[in-house]
């Protein structure tokens, strides 16, 4: 039996759980477990420059990966300083560990030096959290954290670590691992049976159905099975934003994302399905628009693995809690045994009408020869990846435009804040994601404002090479505010100038990195190209935008699905 | 409409506080609450008596579930139904004189309320019953006397018949 201190077993149970990369950023209270870290083998650590940076990388790793991502902090202002990125990983759940080291439990609630109360602080943001109180606490709590971050509904966990429990002077018997059991926590994943079956055949008698994915299906890695049951019933398919990449983005069924700025057809397809089969979403208010004129002919199916998101708020004709994958196979399953097939001449109707409506080409825009268009750059980004890079986004009208302009074929291939819409997520969620998933470019597409809420991660970038291409829609304006401020609040624009921004090509360079400028749409395309070659280096484009830019089409708020400004007039 | 919430929790540190966090956080209502470990020492029986819409409560009751530390929900249905609730209330009248003394004996005695405890001027009774019951109590009481101090327990429910929470 191997005799440790609390700090070694922590670093040990990493180690045993499979962790390879550990973001973090050190402070007194994990002084010891540094220590012990360092003498670790197996488990890389990033240091980012702040804790808010340090745990979306965790975030952006788990997002590009699937793997649970892991960061350390350690208490008081490092504790406080993740948790708008604990919030982001909850809203769009994100399997998530996040180490906060603790004052000794002898000084907690003493007001004592960077001390917080952690687990208060976050408790509404969090699957759950553990507070440890000894030091044998620490292989048990983080193995359960583990196991609750990264099955069911993914989440966000806290283990919050006093320092006396991870004193090195103090050894014991380090507990081999073993599969956790915990008597309260069992999510399901099948589906009932008798609710697919019966779900399946108003599939197949459908003459109006839509097929709606969100991000449940990519955490559940149950693309290929969306990709069938669509085939296998010619089923229309949106997605939300979380759900961009479950199903291929350039497949001649896939009508786009839907909600607020979702395209034209798939918001009329929504407006006049007959039956919505909703997979792996919770129809956010962005996406519902008002839910009592939210697709008012449909019958709703709804399968989500969190029963509490059934019927939360768009009440489901027929319930099934169940895994994304899971269930939609089961679907294949029963619908095979049932011999369905879709109703071929209602089918044929139903497409008839989607093309009409796209045929209004909702995403059109003029371009112009003196100015670039946001638009274009997504346009010519998709074109220089051929659609086979990461892309992160921060949030913002940049954000809504990637949604729109990028097809993305597979999952796992766009990530950006949903649910919570934390400017600053992207940059260090793009670092996450190229730790995680080398093979693949990835590309951080942000604006001038959301970039500079957490620009100090270029300085991690230079210590541990990595190439990211960013992306500057640089409109000297925070946009999507300012799109408000022009539709809804009579032009007054009230403190979304952003005519001081750096130069940030001279930041890059400052960061020890190459930047490049550029303002005439005649060099764009040349421009995206050239940073792209660039393999090895990271390379800041700062693209001068057009300020008036509006993403369109934007939904009527208080509207049915249907409801939409499809330009600015 | 009145519901009574029925919750098994692990009897570990922050375990309540996620319950009632849970009831602030998402706007609900706590009439009130009690909680106390069970016949088993590593679990809580938390009975919460809240207030809403049926689909509120099935909302309630979802989000209670998903709490890591909660093993069973129950949201006990109304008292002639399935459900059986009692509350215990400690009120504390004055007595400055015997005539005063004898009319809060015997409300005492229709009530099969206890008298717990007599200094000179105060006593102090016990009485268990539904919350309608306890009601009924304290403003008999109250319009008898003058009342110093109600203590109300809180509801604890309990279904009836061979309907178990088990852990």
């Amino acid at each position: 039996m191997a005799m440790m201190s609390g700090a070694q077993m922590l670093v040990r149970t990493l180690e045993d759980l499979g962790v390879e990369y550990l973001f973090g950023y050190p402070g007194g209270a994990v002084l010891d477990i540094y220590d012990a870290l360092h003498d670790s083998k197996k488990i890389h650590h990033v240091l980012g420059r702040h804790e808010q940076g340090v745990a979306h990388e965790a975030d952006g790793y788990a997002r590009a990966t699937g793997k649970v991502g892991v960061c350390l902090v350690t208490s008081g202002p490092g504790a406080t300083n993740t948790v708008t990125s604990i919030a982001t990983a909850y809203m769009d759940s994100v399997p998530m560990v996040v180490i906060t080291g603790q004052v000794g439990t002898p000084l907690i609630g003493s007001d004592a030096f960077q001390e917080v109360d952690t687990i208060g602080i976050t408790r509404p943001i969090v699957k759950h959290s553990y507070l440890c109180q000894k030091a044998t606490d620490i292989p048990k709590y983080l193995r359960q954290a583990f196991y609750l971050a990264s099955t069911g509904r993914p989440g966000p966990v806290v283990v919050d670590v006093p320092k006396d429990c991870v004193r090195p002077s103090v050894k014991f018997e380090y507990p081999e691992p073993e599969p956790v059991k915990m008597r309260s926590y069992n999510p399901t994943t099948q589906g009932h049976r008798g609710q697919v079956r019966r779900a399946a055949r108003m599939l197949a008698e459908a003459e109006r159905p839509v097929l709606m994915l969100g991000g449940g299906v990519i955490s559940s890695e149950g693309s290929e099975e969306a990709r069938a049951l669509a085939r296998m019933f010619r089923l229309p398919v949106v997605s939300t934003l979380m759900g961009l990449g479950a199903y291929p983005g350039s497949d001649a069924q896939f009508l786009g994302m839907l909600g607020m700025h979702g395209t034209y057809e798939a918001n009329m397809a929504m407006d006049k399905a007959d039956l919505v089969l909703a997979v792996g979403v919770r129809f956010d208010d962005r996406v519902t628009n008002s839910v009592p004129k939210f697709c008012p002919a449909a019958k709703i199916v709804h399968v989500d693995i969190d029963p509490a998101s059934i019927s939360k708020t768009v009440e489901a004709d027929i319930p099934i809690v169940g895994d994304a994958k899971t269930v939609l196979s089961q679907f294949l399953d029963s619908a095979g045994e049932q011999k369905l097939s879709c109703n071929a001449k209602a089918m044929d109707e139903w497409w008839g009408h989607i093309s009409k409506w796209r045929a209004a080409k909702c995403l059109a825009y003029d371009k112009d020869p003196k100015v670039i268009k946001p638009q274009q750059v997504i346009e010519s980004l998709y074109r220089a990846t051929g659609g086979d890079a990461i892309i992160v986004t921060d949030v913002g009208q940049h954000q809504m435009f990637v949604a729109q302009y990028y097809k993305f074929d597979t999952p796992r291939s766009f990530l950006s804040s949903g649910g919570l819409g934390t400017m600053g997520y992207g940059f260090p969620a793009a670092i996450g994601a190229w730790v995680g998933q080398r093979s693949r470019p990835v590309c951080l597409v942000t604006g001038d404002g959301s970039f500079q809420m957490n620009i100090q991660e270029l300085s991690t970038c230079r210590q541990f090479h990595i190439p990211i291409k960013i992306f500057i829609l640089d409109n000297h304006t925070l946009g999507m505010v300012r799109q408000w401020q022009m539709m809804f609040y009579r032009g007054r624009i009230s403190w979304t100038d952003l005519n001081d921004n750096p130069d940030f090509v001279a930041v890059a360079k400052a960061y020890g990195h190459e930047g490049q400028y550029v303002d005439d749409p005649s060099k764009l395309d040349a421009a995206i190209d050239a940073a792209l070659s660039k393999k090895d280096s990271l390379v800041i484009t700062d693209i001068r935008c057009d300020t008036d830019a509006k993403v369109l089409p934007m939904q009527q708020g208080g509207g049915s699905m249907s409801d939409m400004f499809m330009s600015e007039a | 409409m009145r519901h009574v919430v029925s919750i098994l929790i692990e009897n570990e540190a922050g375990a309540l506080s996620r319950v009632v966090g849970l009831f602030s956080q998402r706007g609900y209502n706590i009439e009130s609450l009690t909680v106390a470990p069970t016949e088993d020492p590593t679990l809580s029986r938390c009975t919460i008596l809240t207030t809403g819409e049926s689909e509120e409560i099935e909302q309630i009751t979802k989000q209670l579930h998903k709490l890591v530390c909660v093993l069973r929900v129950t949201a006990i249905s109304e008292e002639p139904e399935g459900g059986l609730e009692r509350e215990l209330v400690l009120i504390k009248v004055p007595t400055p004189n015997r005539g005063i003394r004898e009319d809060i004996k015997s409300i005492a005695d229709i009530f099969s309320a206890r008298i717990i405890d007599v200094s000179a001027e105060v006593i102090t009774m016990e009485y268990v019953g539904s919350s309608q019951e306890v009601d009924n109590f304290c403003s008999t009481v109250l319009k008898l006397s003058d009342v110093l101090e109600v203590v109300r327990s809180g509801v604890l429910g309990i279904a009836r018949g061979n309907h178990c929470m088990h852990s």
